[in-house]
């Protein structure tokens, strides 16, 4: 079990945002979180990640218990986010930003940098050879001296999945991967997806998303989330059909 | 060939520079006037790792240069030189000529310990709360210093011209410009090797996106640690040197004016620009300069056209109008300094060459 989330809460005030939250996560599965607006998602994906602190319960990521860790240790070990509304260092290349989300890959210090050791030369060799490897896989190659505001949308969703795989994760979480794409840009997303589970065969993917077309033919298990509460869980077919689902998405019939 | 034509200028330069004041070409003041270019150029680059790559705002520069300066000029005094407080020289004066940089190099340290005093702060707030913080740290730093009566007060220190001139009968060669010189050349090449590697990229990475930073695996607190502790230990080198070059130091010359004038160099030249803070620092010192000679002049003129009552006169304080205006002016039409984020290389390509790259 790669991740396993027990009773998560999260209060913030008194909203409960998240209450009662399990799921576990099996070794190169794909599933999908999905729910109304508001519902508690993307809290959920800040707890994993450590950028939100739980009120109550138990995460534990690769069998290690991660409330106390910081988002950067967590992410070192193995656990890579994008984000719902774009958020790559837009002032820098994109290769800068594939370089520089290996950081925790870095063995050297500042020393190093100042008097260039043949330790930092091959790190840097090294982190150079993995950024051009993860353009040239991810089709950025084109890309790579271009700043991230002046490409499309679309493409800098690529190059914010690309950021987040140059970690080298075990898991990988998308909190929305098609919010505002195009339907071409969407089936590139369910092709790009498709490609890095067979590429990286261990990896674990957890995404937010609310468009079936990608949930479908991407996720073997959904789980929906509304007011912080779970109301279903199961494979795509039953949980289309699913009373309490369509009641969450569209509101009950006898108001 | 091409590698090496840059460091060979440089040499060049150095020797050059050296030879001319040994033997007297160039005159004290010239002299004076280019040391204090090369302490501007330190201030300002090391001012713009914070400012500029890490975009935070810090205004308490001068607060480090300071600590920097008394650490390094209490420690050249105590050891090096009889003086009427500390008593006889605890080393022989001859170590003065390799005691003085080491020394300096331990000013710097003391500076950037000093500088946890902002880092750590840093952590919890950014923009407008740690320029407030910074400030404070300033007047923490000189308020401490003019209450130690051992070291002068507000009185200030001195002694330091004994030590260098110690270092002279050693070996007669002018050691103030070259320690100048060497310490701006190194801490350019230092931030440079810095800010151009994955590792200090991290800082730009937190000055553009903190949160991305942090969840894409940069310790965004030891970053902050790293870039505050290298920005205040070069402005506690820059502050030795400024101590050594001058052979006396007050509280009151490192204070928040001082501080003001780092960020205006920073400013001018442009945020993430090293060539710009250094081309600013330059044009800074030497329109400071200027305004000496240009002042009076004015003043001259001016009462000879029968245009300011005879009993008027423009002093020296107006330079602290046109400074602050030039900055005005700047920020008004073009906002992001002169060189904005870029270098020189960018405007001129063929410099490019002369940069070092990584071999492959």
């Amino acid at each position: 079990m790669l991740l396993e989330i027990s009773g998560l809460t999260k209060k913030f005030g008194g909203l409960q945002a998240l209450s009662d939250f399990n799921v576990r996560l099996e070794e190169g599965s794909a599933t999908a979180l999905i729910g109304p607006n508001g519902s508690g998602k993307t809290t959920a994906f800040n707890l994993a990640s450590g950028f939100y602190k739980p009120t109550s319960g138990t995460i534990r990521f690769g069998g290690q218990d991660i409330r106390a860790l910081k988002p950067h240790e967590i992410t070192a070990l193995g656990m890579a986010r994008t984000f719902q509304n774009i958020r790559l260092w837009q002032d820098m290349t994109v290769l800068d930003n594939i370089r520089i989300s290996q950081h925790h890959r870095l063995g050297y210090s500042i020393w190093d940098c100042f008097l260039w050791t043949r330790r930092f030369r091959r790190q840097e060799r090294e982190i150079d050879r993995y950024a051009y490897e993860m353009l040239e896989c991810m089709g950025l190659m084109d890309y790579a001296h271009e700043y991230p505001r002046n490409l499309p949308y679309g493409l800098q969703r690529r190059v914010e999945i690309a950021r987040a795989m140059s970690v080298r994760p075990r898991l990988l979480l998308l909190d929305e991967p098609a919010a505002g794409l195009n339907s071409a840009d969407v089936g590139d997303l369910i092709q790009l997806i498709r490609w890095l589970r067979t590429e990286f065969k261990d990896l674990t993917i957890w995404m937010i998303e609310h468009q079936m077309r990608v949930v479908m033919s991407l996720c073997s298990s959904i789980k929906v989330i509304d007011f912080g509460r779970t109301i279903a869980e199961g494979p795509p077919e039953a949980i289309q059909s699913d009373p309490n689902v369509i009641k969450a998405y569209l509101g009950d019939e006898n108001i | 060939m091409q590698k090496y034509s840059f460091k060979a200028l440089l040499l060049a330069i150095t020797v050059g520079f050296v030879l001319a004041v040994h033997f007297q070409l160039v005159d004290q003041y010239v002299t004076t006037v280019a040391m204090l270019m090369g302490i501007n150029i330190i201030l300002s680059t090391s001012l713009n790792v914070v400012n500029g790559y890490m975009g935070e705002f810090s205004c308490g520069h001068a607060g480090f240069m300071c600590v920097g300066a008394y650490v390094s000029s209490v420690l050249s005094v105590l050891l090096f030189t009889k003086d009427r407080v500390f008593g006889p020289a605890l080393l022989p004066e001859e170590f003065a000529v390799i005691g003085v940089p080491v020394v300096i190099l331990i000013g710097g340290v003391a500076a950037a310990l000093a500088g946890l005093i902002v880092a750590v702060p840093s952590f919890k707030t950014r923009g407008d709360y740690l320029a407030i913080i910074t400030i404070a740290a300033n007047y923490i730093i000189i308020s401490c210093l003019e209450n130690m009566d051992v070291i002068g007060g507000p009185r200030g220190f001195q002694g330091m011209k004994r030590v260098v001139g110690a270092m002279e009968d050693v070996w007669d060669i002018p050691w103030m410009p070259v320690l100048v010189l060497v310490g701006t050349i190194l801490s350019v090449w230092a931030i440079r090797r810095f800010v151009s590697s994955t590792y200090g990229k991290g800082i730009s990475a937190i000055c553009q996106d903190e949160v991305a930073a942090e969840i894409m695996s940069v310790n965004t607190n030891k970053m902050k640690l790293v870039a505050f502790m290298l920005s205040s230990g070069l402005a506690g080198v820059a502050g030795g040197l400024f101590a050594h070059v001058y052979g006396y130091v007050n509280p009151q010359s490192f204070n928040i004016l001082k501080s003001t004038e780092c960020l205006v160099m920073v400013y001018l030249g442009g945020m993430g620009s090293l060539s710009g803070s250094v081309l600013s620092a330059i044009v800074f010192t030497l329109l400071i300069e200027a305004l000496r000679f240009a002042i009076p002049a004015l003043n001259s003129l001016a009462h000879q056209l029968h245009m300011v009552p005879a009993s008027y006169e423009i002093g020296q304080v107006w330079k602290w109008v046109v400074l602050p205006l030039i900055l005005i002016l700047t920020m008004q039409f073009r906002p992001e300094g002169f060189m904005g984020k870029k270098e020189l290389s960018d405007f001129f390509p063929f410099l490019k060459k002369f940069y070092q790259r990584l071999e492959d």
